[in-house]
């Protein structure tokens, strides 16, 4: 069985007045039907690898790789059309914000019935059924209410796992989340994470988790990398994250202050120029 | 230093007024650092903002060395000082560094600024090149140690910080946390921090009261969260959840009201 999604040597670029600017240098990893987190400080292209790889970078990105493949599909040679039958369908991706991405107009309801019909076709009954179904499985309490109400009448919470449903419901195999839950209060994101976690056990869904967070990550991912200025410093199992062995890693994870370990002051990071090196 | 006792705070008026805060009282002895930590709408930085006198519709008691807050007394600003979470808001886009550190010697008629601005630069590590700089030219940890730095020009001996670090990364949080650390020994500060963070809240604060729906559920010590052993379930259940991701955790959670 061939992976979900192949990426081989992923690089995005920007052109700047003083050049180009490669924002993700020479990116390599496999999904299979598995939690992957992406972890990294800003500007480590953590966010940049998650649109590359679902084919939604700003405009002026160029990209290039040697394989970028999901499901057997190249995605490099794809044509338009082939791109649209994947995204959104077969592919997903949910943003941190729930405020910008949901329309501010539609209800909640419409919204979602509108992604079920699109990706999966069917008749409006059909598609309100199912929007129904996938409210009620990230646990909104009144689905039926909650179908009605506009984006702003929801809390933050409520907004994240309503954007979580509607990209859920065309059943995709394979989700990008970049910092779903980064907004919300801890007690919630766990409600959400305890969701996508049923999910990928009981669809086998591939989850690509984007986050700053490591011990969340940690706690969370089956698999995770670790990027720094554009490229991948350290690959480990998750459980195994807290006892990684790249001084970038280390460095991160000795910066956090834990309750259980009072320090005076906290260990700085200290960059390695090295580690920007071309392998 | 800080005495805040059966705070009220309501938002709008008659079917839709929201109780922000309701009865809470607390007391910040001089130099010590406490903590308020909440979940959003805990009404944490409601608190914090009538202490700054940004929210002068309360009731009850909040007063900063003796001085009622937002009633107008001319004497708070010297007083006591707030630094914001979002450093990419709190700065005026087109002022100089040098303009935002001078602003309030201008206004409080305070010579020798030239001599302040350089020390205070020096005290946050931010060297003379940085005197001329605008916002948009500096990272977000800069800007933060710009705003620090502006919250100690007129040498106050309280600062209000509104979840300081939550906009950094991991790496630049830990510089910002040393430098506050830096500044309340050398400068002899009282502290009060917002955060939702309850490892910030342990590794800055003495003591910390924990924040539910506008009230305080228990104030403890640092030690007895270092030890896990907080009294009530609300604080337990947060103490869980920011400990990672548990399926058992997140399928036992439980809504406080």
């Amino acid at each position: 069985m061939s992976a979900l999604l192949e990426v081989e040597d992923l690089r995005v670029t920007f052109p700047t007045p003083t050049g180009p600017f490669e924002a993700v240098r020479g990116v390599s990893f496999s999904l299979g039907r598995e939690r992957l987190g992406i972890v990294g400080e800003s500007g480590s292209g953590k966010s940049l690898t998650g649109r590359a790889v679902i084919g939604l970078l700003p405009p002026n990105a160029r990209l290039s790789a040697r394989r970028l493949a999901f499901d057997g599909v190249d995605l490099l040679g794809a044509d338009a059309r082939m791109l649209r039958r994947l995204r959104g369908r077969r592919m997903s991706l949910v943003l941190q914000d729930p405020k910008y991405s949901l329309n501010p107009v539609l209800r909640i309801g419409e919204q979602i019935a509108e992604a079920v019909r699109l990706h999966r076709g069917g008749s409006a009954r059909e598609a309100r059924r199912r929007a129904l179904g996938m409210l009620e499985a990230v646990r909104i309490r009144d689905p039926e209410r909650a179908m009605r109400l506009y984006p702003h009448e929801v809390s933050g919470g409520m907004g994240q796992r309503i954007m979580i449903a509607m990209m859920l419901a065309p059943e995709p195999d394979l989700l990008i989340a970049d910092e779903p839950t980064s907004a919300l209060d801890v007690t919630v994101q766990m409600q959400v994470l305890a969701i996508l976690d049923n999910l990928v056990a009981k669809r086998g869904m591939g989850l690509i988790f984007i986050s700053h967070d490591l011990d969340l990550v940690a706690s969370f991912c089956d698999r995770v990398l670790v990027m720094y200025g554009g490229r991948v410093m350290e690959e480990c199992r998750a459980r195994e994250l807290a006892s990684a062995r790249h001084p970038y890693t280390r460095g991160l994870l000795d910066s956090l202050p834990r309750i259980d370990r009072p320090r005076e002051l906290l260990p700085t990071l200290s960059r390695d120029p090295a580690w920007l090196d071309p392998a | 230093m800080i005495r805040v006792e059966d705070l009220e705070v309501t938002f709008g008026a008659g079917r839709d007024a929201v109780r922000a805060v309701r009865g809470v009282s607390f007391a910040v002895a001089p130099g010590e650092s406490f903590g308020l930590v909440g979940e959003s709408g805990s009404g944490k930085s409601t608190v914090l903002r009538v202490l700054a006198g940004l929210n002068t519709r309360y009731r009850g008691v909040a007063e900063i060395g003796g001085i009622a807050a937002g009633r107008g007394d001319r004497r708070l600003p010297r007083l006591v000082q707030m630094v914001f979470q979002d450093p990419y808001g709190s700065l005026h886009p087109r002022h100089t560094v040098d303009r935002a550190l001078s602003e309030p010697l201008e206004i409080h008629g305070i010579g020798d600024a030239n001599a302040r601005v350089a020390r205070a630069l020096e005290e946050v590590g931010l060297g003379p090149a940085f005197r001329f700089r605008y916002p948009n030219q500096l990272s977000g940890g800069q800007r933060q140690r710009v705003a620090i730095a502006r919250a100690l020009m007129l040498e106050p001996k309280v600062l209000l910080l509104d979840e300081p670090t939550s906009a950094l990364d991991v790496s630049v949080q830990a510089e910002i946390l040393n430098l506050l650390k830096r500044l309340r020994a050398s400068h002899r500060l009282t502290i009060l921090l917002v955060s939702h963070n309850l490892a910030v809240i342990a590794h800055m604060c003495d003591r910390l009261a924990v924040m539910n729906r506008g009230a305080i559920v228990e104030e403890m010590d640092s030690e007895a969260l270092r030890r896990a052993a907080p009294r009530e379930p609300y604080t337990r259940q947060l103490l869980l959840a920011s400990r990672g991701y548990d399926r058992a955790v997140a399928a036992g959670l439980v809504t406080y009201d």
